[in-house]
């Protein structure tokens, strides 16, 4: 299988502007591989290093040390992000546009033909629930609306690799649950995702695979029900054990 | 420069879909019907005055609206995190800060187009006449010293936190150089070593946007401005957008995103 995302002994250090402070290291030499096809979740408590993986990523920050890439190109090289589709955490996107002009702004950079992207918006509206309000600003849409136009943006160019940084984050049930179907038909038309969460549960029901960080060292990766399996326990517990929470017997 | 054109669109329509223009576009309006409306001491010249107190709402006026539109821009971006999704596209960062600047130099010549019409049709009710190659004159300097003023802004966004510390100190110092900017070389003269050296590079550092302000010719239908001194004007200011640019992209490649 194609490996699509690739971190080698990935450092990330983050210099205190303070004097005599030493430095903050977010990433120590993390090793990660994702496949394609498949649905992988990151995951970590709050700090473990899950978002500044994504913005290695991204390339909104440069390692320290180690080596990341997507698709196999460097992920320094602006090409390598062609390719990918990126939903980050609780964005508020341009609230005097509509839906439909959001979406077209960002076929205009990916260069899609207006015919082309014309019929790609109006298959991610459709498939994000948002046609009945296309013509509408921003400004007056919910949480869980933003959040499927923002899912939307990051399919614009039919990418081959999502990621996703806690797609879910501030949804109510019902929005986690549309999010979730969307993650799962992804899924099933082959795309690779790569998503960060909190909601093990949801990870549990849509991950192929899982990587489990804490304090910038990857801990655990490999099959949701075989890391379970392993432990003789839930998702939950399996995941606290793994970063050393104690967790105290029920009285 | 699809890219570029791409952001930029996004800004114009940021700007006429804001209360902000209309704002001052109605009040300079206003004001200006109803000076034009009473005939003080039964002056024949009047419309000078008029005229003069237009040009000066217009000047207000697009000051405010590039320098405010400007500092908002990359802020906003930062804090509603749609930056993130934005530099995660094939979009360079120094694409974003053309389109960015081409936006909001385009607004302001929207707004002027605007502005620049109210007014020639207000002096044409009193003087019955349109000199157009004037107004042409005047309306261009005022749009090339607004990419100056823009593209300092846009890199007072990238160095200072916020954007109303940001749109404070653009209008100090823009405020600044129309006003005492011309004279410092004089003041210079008067002074002692090391500040007279300090006010004379100080005035040889500034854009000295007065060269820009054509008002009097306007105001007086004085004749046109030699079109190669108006072209070396343009020039000056291409020279200075250019070098703001090129700061604010320079401080944006190191800046974190996140």
């Amino acid at each position: 299988m194609a490996t699509i995302l690739k971190t080698d002994k990935l450092r990330v250090e983050y210099r205190s502007r303070e004097m005599r402070q030493t430095a903050k290291v977010a990433l120590a030499g993390l090793d990660l591989e994702v496949h394609a096809g498949e649905v992988f979740g990151f995951l970590g408590p709050n700090g473990a290093g899950k978002t500044t993986t994504m913005n290695v990523l991204l390339g909104f920050v440069q390692p320290t040390g180690g080596a990341a890439s997507l698709f196999g190109i460097d992920v320094r090289q602006p090409i390598a992000r062609q390719r990918i589709g990126y939903l980050p955490e609780l964005t508020y996107y341009y609230k005097f546009l509509t839906a439909e002009e959001l979406l077209r702004f960002y076929a205009k950079i990916f260069g899609l033909p207006r015919g082309e992207a014309d019929k790609r918006i109006d298959q991610l509206l459709k498939l994000v629930e948002l046609e009945s309000a296309r013509k509408r600003p921003i400004k007056s849409y919910s949480k869980g609306m933003q959040q499927r136009v923002g899912l939307a943006q990051a399919l614009i160019n039919n990418p081959n690799l999502l990621v996703l940084d806690e797609p879910t984050s501030g949804l109510d049930p019902l929005g986690r649950m549309k999010v979730r179907e969307i993650i799962q038909r992804l899924k099933n038309e082959g795309k690779t995702v790569f998503f960060s969460s909190h909601e093990l549960g949801e990870v549990e029901t849509v991950c192929d695979r899982v990587a489990i960080i804490h304090q910038g060292e990857l801990k655990v990766v490999g099959r949701v029900d075989e890391i379970k399996k392993s432990r003789h326990a839930t998702l939950e517990q399996a995941f606290l054990e793994i970063i050393g929470f104690q967790t105290q017997p029920a009285p | 420069m699809k890219n570029i054109f791409a952001v930029a669109g996004v800004v114009i329509r940021e700007l006429y879909r804001r209360k902000d223009f209309y704002v001052l576009f109605i009040v300079t309006i206003l004001i200006c019907l109803v000076m034009a409306s009473v005939n003080i001491f039964n002056d024949d010249k009047i419309v000078r005055y008029l005229k003069e107190i237009c040009l000066l709402l217009i000047w207000i006026s697009s000051l405010v609206i590039a320098i405010t539109t400007t500092a908002r821009q990359i802020p906003a971006e930062r804090e509603n995190r749609t930056l993130l999704p934005l530099l995660a596209k094939p979009l360079t960062r120094n694409q974003l800060i053309f389109g960015k600047f081409l936006g909001c130099w385009l607004a302001c010549g929207l707004v002027l187009i605007c502005f620049y019409t109210f007014f020639g049709a207000l002096a044409a009710s009193r003087e019955h006449q349109w000199p157009l190659p004037d107004y042409f004159q005047a309306a261009t300097l005022h749009w090339f010293m607004l990419g100056i003023i823009v593209a300092m802004a846009l890199l007072g966004s990238l160095v200072f936190a916020a954007p109303s510390s940001n749109s404070t100190i653009c209008f100090v110092v823009v405020g600044g150089i129309l006003l005492v900017g011309r004279h410092l070389d004089q003041v210079a003269l008067t002074l002692s070593e090391p500040s007279r050296g300090i006010a004379l590079a100080i005035y040889y550092a500034i854009p000295h946007l007065e060269f820009f302000d054509t008002r009097d010719l306007v105001i007086h239908n004085w004749p046109l401005i030699h079109w190669e001194y108006f072209g070396l004007a343009i020039l000056y200011a291409l020279v200075y957008t250019a070098v703001f640019l090129a700061g604010a992209c320079l401080v944006f490649r190191r800046k974190a995103v996140n």
